[in-house]
């Protein structure tokens, strides 16, 4: 029986579609915009269902199972564009390469080629490492830990400034301040970053904070 | 800059979920994607709760529940990466995996329940009285919402998304056409919608 395939979005968003169904619904959602942002709306609805039950807590070991399990599944991290010690040279140029296109920083390096700012000089070393932070930018990672930072966003509003961190170990400690603009920011950063270390930006008052008192704009992946 | 170099915050030598208090859920599904598992359990501290209380309404039984908790964490802690190609909440997706993992499990256990308002059992809890006012709050505004919609669309939803029923099974349980049952389920959703973003639900929810 032919049925109208938008109004499964309802009974989707509820779970409430049998197998086949639910195969056919996802196959027309990767072709209908109109359903995916409908779906998007009714998900969240459904979702805050979750908070109308009245639970009791779970079990605590339940969250130390669920650790250790996850800790035994680990999965790899997804392999970014790096250089090997001994042909650093070419490997360290895709990098950036794939860098410039991945970030949208054709111009930015199309018109600096000949600049050895610092987030290249980071990328041209031997064993260098390039990790993204959330689509904005990237961090340059040297094997002694020497880090760079370029990120893209607009000025910094006045009195406040960007200021760059590095967790590890959960701890964030400050990287470094720096004013954004219409071109892509480019920030030495002030800590080494180890193996397992994560950078992020946030905005804060001039001058810089000793820990984030805002939310992170942007969080890179950890530096493997 | 080296006022602040000469001042950094006190190391410390494990990494405790407080740490990562200030990071919003999403930077925190970032960091699981990276494979931090600290994110993984801070994000466990702040929806676990809710998680679990959902995964025993549907599956009425501690063991299922648990397993359904654990395999939507997961899930999470698998597909993180695909959640950053998503525009969702991080709330709405984390409890989405936890519904699914639910459902899956009552199907498959073929214990399937309709009765929509029967309570969950309550037990003895050790968290603080701020979390629990904060989750009494939410309770109570959902289910305000919950009941100021027409009895039908109410019944639909709850027996679709507490009673893990399909809408065919629903339509025969009803002994009303199928077509009724999804417009009672996007009527009840949407409306749903609109009342808890009249009540301010969405800024007291974790984001």
């Amino acid at each position: 029986m032919p049925v109208d395939v938008h109004s499964l979005v309802a009974p989707y968003a509820l779970d409430s579609l049998g197998d086949e169904e639910e195969r056919g619904f996802e196959q027309h959602l990767a072709t209908c915009e109109r359903c995916r942002e409908e779906l998007a709306g009714l998900r969240e609805a459904a979702a805050s269902l979750a908070y109308g039950v009245a639970g009791p807590e779970p079990p605590t070991a339940l969250k130390e199972r669920i650790l250790t399990q996850a800790r035994a599944e680990r999965p790899n991290v997804t392999a970014l564009p790096r250089g090997r010690r001994g042909r650093a040279a070419p490997l360290a140029a895709a990098a950036a390469l794939a860098a410039a296109v991945a970030l949208g920083f054709g111009v930015w390096s199309a018109t600096r080629p000949a600049t050895r700012d610092s987030f290249s000089a980071v990328l041209a070393q031997p064993g260098a490492r390039l990790v993204p932070l959330d689509g904005r930018g990237a961090v340059a990672v040297a094997p002694d830990g020497t880090a760079a930072l370029a990120f893209t966003v607009p000025p910094a509003p006045a009195g406040k400034a960007y200021e760059a961190w590095v967790i590890q170990g959960g701890t964030p400690k400050p990287a470094g301040l720096f004013e954004g603009g219409d071109r892509t920011s480019v920030l030495d950063i002030e800590q080494p970053v180890r193996r397992g270390a994560v950078v992020a930006v946030t905005l804060e008052r001039d001058g810089g904070a000793k820990r984030p008192t805002q939310t992170p704009l942007a969080v890179s992946r950890a530096v493997s | 800059m080296t006022a602040l170099l000469t001042s950094p915050p006190p190391t410390s030598g494990s990494k405790g979920p407080r740490e990562l208090a200030h990071l919003t859920d999403e930077a925190l599904i970032s960091l699981v994607a990276s494979s931090d598992d600290g994110a993984l359990a801070e994000l466990y501290d702040r929806f676990g709760r809710v998680a679990y209380g959902l995964a025993l309404r549907i599956l009425r039984d501690e063991a299922l529940a648990q397993d359904a908790v654990q395999e939507a964490f997961l899930a999470l802690w698998h597909s993180a990466d695909r959640f950053l190609a998503e525009r969702a909440k991080a709330s709405t997706w984390i409890l989405t995996l936890v519904h699914r993992r639910s459902v899956d499990l009552v199907r498959r256990e073929d214990r399937r329940r309709g009765e929509p308002l029967e309570r969950a059992p309550e037990a003895a809890t050790t968290s603080t009285a701020e979390d629990e006012a904060a989750l009494g709050f939410q309770r109570r505004v959902v289910q305000e919402a919950l009941r100021r919609l027409p009895a039908e669309q109410r019944e639909a939803l709850e027996l679709g998304y507490y009673g893990g029923l399909t809408q065919s099974e629903l339509a025969e349980r009803l002994g009303q056409p199928l077509g009724t049952i999804k417009s009672r389920m996007f009527a009840g959703l949407t409306q749903l919608r609109d009342l808890l973003a009249q009540a301010g639900l969405e800024e007291s929810l974790p984001t």
